[in-house]
């Protein structure tokens, strides 16, 4: 019975070895015309070297891999692949010199329509988008190298671009020197993990109307404005690292109208403005770290019903600041290292209320020239005696059990 | 010259106001050390003394030290030296003592434990700090005759520079917030050695804000060496101005 099985099963496999075809290529050989020439379920080997590509474009189900990166070169024309398919594999590649043309979007790989795709352990340099993927789900982005080295921004596309996708893994790649390290626009019910973002000009991740989607584990460092969030309910970023984001409109997160998230156990550090935030709803701030950031939080007047709770501020130059009087957000049980207060009861938690405006910051906010008096002997004495009679900043703006001591988030 | 600094030198050394002082900062340092917990903190607590109480201690000390000694000056203007000598002695002595005190005092602590490079920007702006002072102080004493009159003269210049100087471009700034006021802040900095020292460490300290600022000019200036370096040149010409003005009353002055 046994062996009757097992003949069974190498039969299968014999089957289905003759069905899917293996076929090797090597450079010069025209991958256009092997990709027609193979049947749905063939996997193509690339041996090593040059392999000039434009416009190659895959209608079935494929699984293209390559041995030792062999160089798909596009020349600076247009795309080099062009996948309107399911089921597609595209493994070990090395992508450079796509066109540079914001007429048609060139990219490395551009799919279309196209479902259960897996993209990983790809190199691609130089290319003007990198990954670009629309109407398309149950993709797979693993591994990836992307780096481009344009100069300005308008030279230089999306390193991962998702427009109408939904059902996504983006894991462990490197985005570097693009305009957009990640771009989603419409996508859904996703999960980028892992991925190390850094050096691009202009946004680290970039989505709008993108909901229910899941960031973790992420490091977004020295990207030209930071991370932009926009429009778009139900997001939830845990355990991300936002880092060195310098500039006068560089933020950590720049949060635009989005609802109902959460933010939880991210490190913010390093950046001229930790969160800015404005017309957003509904969001839960716990667990994060926020140190040596200029703004630790730029928090509107139009967020509302926000919580921030269990986070620790250190050594920010400012803690928070904001636009106008009123404040319908919440803040508890922070640590802030500026506290002065004292602990009677001994449950670790602060007597008195902890301000987290201070004065000189509303005179910043209005005037930026003034930041060069930070720290002197006179704004010190006016922030002490503001501190003792608020005048100038918005009184409900309190957290009125700061702790004692920070946090351990390890 | 050498002789008379050494004399000079070992005078000051041996009194009671260079250990009381040396003492006092070290004290003052190991008990920031205790409070806070990480370095950053220590550099900014001990800035905020710093920055007010070094002048201070300096612009005083030094008129008195010039007073206390003037008899002994004016022996010296008494034999074939060069009244230049005279008087730069006395200051370089001034000036080393109290950069050794705020060596000892800050530095033993920190070698104890630990620095990074913004506390070593704060001995750096300490000791320059101490030595601009030091200068008016000179100045202040060799423009007057009378001991009261020198030292307030060098307490107004204290209380100008640490205060009044913040509060009047605070003032200007507030006054003409609608025009671009960025490199008119800048220059006015420039012109107070307690904001340049301050300015100093700001750029250690507060970097991430800094760079918070509009308009490339100001990008450049906070993250290239040059802010540093038109600082420090800055810091140089405040250290030359008022020693070179005590040097040039002090040889016209008639005792």
């Amino acid at each position: 019975m046994k062996r009757l099985f097992l003949l069974a099963l190498t039969l299968i496999f014999l089957g289905f070895s003759a069905e899917a075809a293996k076929i090797i290529l090597k450079p010069g050989q025209s991958i256009q015309a092997a990709v027609d020439r193979a049947t749905p379920g063939d996997t193509l080997f690339f041996s090593p070297g040059n392999y000039q590509a434009s416009a190659v474009t895959i209608r079935k189900p494929l699984s293209l891999i390559g041995e030792n990166y062999p160089v798909m070169d596009g020349e600076g024309k247009g795309n080099i692949f062009l996948v309107a398919a399911e089921n597609v594999l595209i493994r070990g590649l090395k992508f450079i010199n796509t066109g540079k043309s914001n007429m048609d979007d060139s990219a490395a790989i551009k799919f279309f329509d196209s479902k259960n795709c897996v993209i990983e352990n790809n190199i691609l340099e130089e290319t003007f988008f990198g990954l670009h993927f629309s109407n398309s789900s149950h993709l797979t982005i693993r591994n990836n190298k992307i780096k481009a080295s344009a100069s300005r921004e308008f030279e230089v596309g999306n390193g991962i671009h998702l427009w109408k996708c939904k059902d996504n893994l983006i894991e462990k790649n490197e985005v570097s020197g693009h305009r957009d390290g990640i771009y989603l626009e419409f996508v859904t019910n996703s999960l980028a993990k892992e991925n190390l973002i850094h050096g691009n000009m202009r946004y680290g991740l970039h989505f709008m109307f993108a909901h229910d989607n899941t960031y973790l584990k992420n490091t977004f460092r020295r990207n030209g404005a930071g991370v932009a969030v926009m429009y778009t309910k139900n997001v939830t970023m845990q355990e991300n690292r936002f880092e060195e984001n310098w500039g006068s409109s560089a933020y950590g997160i720049l949060l635009k109208d989005i609802s109902d998230s959460k933010v939880i156990g991210n490190v913010f550090q390093k950046n001229t403005v930790g969160i800015y935030m404005e017309g957003s709803s509904r969001i839960d701030f716990k667990d994060n770290n926020f140190k040596e950031n200029g703004w630790a939080l730029k928090l509107m007047a139009s967020c509302d019903q926000n919580l921030f709770e269990a986070n620790n501020f250190t050594r920010n130059t400012f803690d928070i600041s904001t636009n106008g009087n009123t404040v319908l957000n919440e803040l508890k049980e922070n640590y802030w290292d500026k506290y002065e207060g004292y602990d009677l009861n001994r449950d670790k938690i602060g007597d008195v209320p902890y301000r987290p405006i201070n004065l000189y910051s509303v005179i910043v906010e209005k005037i930026p020239a003034s930041v060069m008096l930070w720290r002197s002997f006179m704004v010190t004495l006016l922030d002490k005696m503001e501190k003792i009679l608020p005048t100038m900043t918005p009184n409900e703006m309190i957290d009125h059990s700061p702790k004692m001591r920070p946090y351990d988030f390890g | 010259m050498f002789k008379l600094l050494k004399y000079a030198l070992y005078d000051i050394l041996k009194s009671r106001f260079a250990i009381i002082y040396t003492v006092f900062l070290a004290l003052v340092a190991i008990s920031i050390y205790q409070v806070s917990d990480d370095l950053s903190k220590v550099s900014l607590s001990l800035m905020n003394i710093m920055i007010l109480f070094i002048p201070l201690i300096s612009a005083v000390f030094a008129t008195t030290h010039f007073y206390n000694n003037l008899e002994f000056i004016e022996l010296m203007l008494a034999q074939p030296v060069k009244r230049i000598h005279v008087i730069s002695s006395q200051l370089l002595a001034v000036i080393i003592m109290l950069s050794l005190s705020l060596i000892l005092g800050f530095g033993l602590p920190m070698i104890l434990w630990g620095a990074d490079s913004s506390l070593l920007t704060l001995l750096a702006v300490g000791v320059i700090l101490s030595t601009v002072f030091t200068g008016f102080a000179f100045w202040a004493s060799v423009l007057s005759r009378d001991k009261a009159k020198a030292i307030g003269l060098s307490l107004a210049l204290w209380i100008y520079f640490s205060l009044v100087y913040d509060g009047l471009v605070l003032y200007i700034i507030y006054s003409f917030a609608d025009y671009p006021l960025e490199k008119t802040t800048l220059a006015l900095v420039m012109l107070n050695p307690v904001d340049l020292g301050r300015i100093l460490m700001l750029m250690q300290l507060d970097i991430s804000a800094l760079m918070g600022y509009t308009g490339a000019f100001f990008q450049q200036f906070f993250s290239s060496g040059s802010g540093v370096s038109v600082a420090i040149g800055s810091l140089a010409l405040w250290i030359l101005i008022p020693t070179i003005s005590t040097a040039r009353v002090f040889n016209k002055r008639d005792f």
